[in-house]
């Protein structure tokens, strides 16, 4: 009794660590004390959990735990910055499977469960099960694995509501023991349980583009904690339902941050299939027009005059390796006299904040990075604007053209800076294949090449003043 | 009566949540991502009383399995989060 009252404090203090964790994330200057706080809070939990008078042997706790440990510190030791939304969204498929095989190894364990602890195991198997595969096939995604694009096969969203309907059925009969048709056992019902929530996962994002990737990543990280919170409905975890919660809570506010900036709906998302569907009417219209190329060597007269000085990094910048080189530029910019900031859009990159992070690895101090609507108004006071490897961020298309796929998603208006730089390997549109108009501009200047050779030549040129 | 007491700290744990985690900066949103998937790795304590328990050998294998799984979450994420975290700095005051 004593140990069980010594338990659950902890699991209240440990509620209180991940909350003041989550609080300190509100700053960069507290950010890094907040996870080892929320770290510590887990430590706790995990240490005195192992003090529960169930637990008779720690024999394979100590082969999981050094196993999962060993993967753990090797993962996030080893993984590059550019490589962070795949391995979160392995990270994510990791906490669902593990909330299925809790749930799974509590069927599997002997003794009678109230109706309401079967439904949270079932929710926990389902949801688990989801989260895992779903993950999986981001991950592949994300990675280049599995083909970027959205991949579907005729009546594939008929054959998933069958599947969802099959699942449901399993369901009814792991809840309701007497509705269990003969030559079946509670047990078959559980091991097809997880047999059809695993086919489901792969099934639901598999036809998502691998532009959507942000969007499906942010959705998977929420359910991997509901997961987690249903686990704790179902063993009776205050801690697994708070923490759960907290995880779930937060996977929904990114999901809708990242909705919002590509101008779509979550369901648009989920069953749209970007890129796949018909091309909007106006998307035409924009083509023609002259473009006006610029060497390097003209676009530094024009950056060494510049009083202010906008970049607006794309995830080509990433890919070309070059953040280090556009640190560079920033710095001899400045040592020149100029105020440079950069212009973060929500979706730049392959995840929630993934160009901050790219960014900050090049040592790029985050006071230099403004978000989207913080700079927009800002736009017509600077007197050059450097897009490195971004487009439809920068889309004017978004606001002009009412016939345009991408028309009122929210982008960065660098159309307003008095000069315009566009660095660009060629005229191919971007990873969605709209026109962007903003290349025919009167104020743009198209500098060809790749990014990094051109920024590394605008940096050479700054050497020799 | 106790599930309805769970759904109670449920519904105010969400409703904290959403209160937290709206004031977290756009430029923080990735390490809030892998952060808080090392906080959904909580399941681990579900799983350490299945892997410990001296059920049947299927509950101590799907439970070991879970530990293992929950365990790379928790280490990875807390680990990665920290990593990159301690990649934002402030500007310098001089050069």
């Amino acid at each position: 009794m004593n140990f069980s009252l010594l338990i659950n404090a902890s699991y209240i203090v440990a509620s209180i660590l991940f909350i003041l964790g989550l609080k300190m994330l509100s700053s960069p200057v507290t950010a890094r004390r907040g996870n080892m706080l929320s770290a510590l809070g887990m430590l706790i939990a995990v240490v005195v959990t192992l003090l529960d008078k169930n637990i008779l042997t720690y024999r394979y706790i100590i082969i999981g735990l050094a196993s999962g440990s060993l993967i753990g510190v090797a993962a996030a030791r080893l993984v590059a910055m550019t490589g962070m939304p795949q391995m979160v969204a392995l990270f994510n498929g990791f906490g669902g499977i593990a909330s299925l095989l809790v749930a799974w190894s509590i069927f599997a364990s002997k003794g009678i469960h109230s109706s309401f602890t079967l439904v949270t195991l079932f929710l926990s198997v389902m949801i688990g099960g989801l989260t895992f595969t779903g993950s999986m096939v981001a991950y592949g995604k994300l990675s280049g694995r599995i083909p970027g694009r959205p991949l579907a096969f005729p009546g594939q969203s008929a054959f998933a509501v069958m599947l969802l309907a099959a699942l449901l059925a399993s369901g009814v009969f792991i809840v309701i023991p007497s509705m269990i048709p003969v030559n079946f056992s509670s047990e078959h019902a559980v091991v097809l349980a997880v047999v059809l929530t695993a086919l489901l996962g792969i099934l639901l994002v598999l036809p998502i583009g691998g532009a959507d990737m942000p969007v499906v990543i942010s959705l998977l990280n929420s359910y991997s904690g509901l997961a987690a919170c249903m686990a704790g409905f179902a063993v009776k975890n205050n801690v697994l339902i708070v923490s759960g919660a907290l995880v779930g809570a937060s996977g929904i506010i990114l999901t809708n941050i990242m909705c919002k900036a590509m101008n779509r709906s979550l369901l648009n998302v989920l069953f749209g299939g970007f890129g796949s569907t018909k091309k909007g009417a106006g998307s035409e219209k924009s083509k023609g027009g002259e473009v006006n190329p610029i060497s390097a060597e003209d676009a530094f007269m024009i950056l060494e005059a510049a009083r202010s000085v906008v970049i607006v990094p794309g995830y080509g910048m990433a890919v070309a390796r070059a953040q280090h080189v556009v640190k560079e530029l920033a710095d001899l910019l400045e040592a020149n006299g100029t105020e440079v900031s950069f212009a973060i859009h929500p979706v730049a990159g392959r995840m929630p904040g993934h160009m901050n992070v790219l960014l900050a690895e090049a040592e790029v101090p985050y006071e230099q990075l403004r978000e989207m609507d913080e700079i927009n108004p800002l736009m017509e006071t600077m007197d050059a604007a450097l897009v490195i490897g971004a487009n439809d961020v920068v889309n004017p298309a978004a606001h002009e053209q009412e016939g345009s796929p991408i028309y009122g998603m929210p982008v960065i208006n660098a159309d307003k800076a008095r000069t315009v730089f566009v660095l660009k390997r060629s005229m191919n549109p971007g990873f969605a294949g709209i026109e962007n108009p903003l290349f025919y501009k009167e104020n743009t200047r198209m500098l060809f090449g790749d990014a990094k050779e051109s920024i590394q030549t605008l940096v050479g040129e700054f050497r020799e003043l | 009566m106790e599930a309805i007491y769970l759904l109670f700290i449920l519904v105010l744990a969400i409703l904290l949540g959403f209160e937290l985690i709206r004031k977290v900066p756009a430029t923080l949103h990735t390490p809030l991502m892998s952060g808080s998937n090392a906080i959904s790795g909580i399941t681990l304590v579900g799983a350490l009383v299945s892997a410990g328990s001296t059920d049947s050998w299927v509950t101590v294998l799907l439970g070991t399995l879970a530990v293992a799984f929950a365990a790379v979450n928790v280490v990875g994420g807390y680990l990665v989060t920290d990593r990159m975290l301690g990649m934002f700095k402030k500007k310098k005051g001089d050069k």
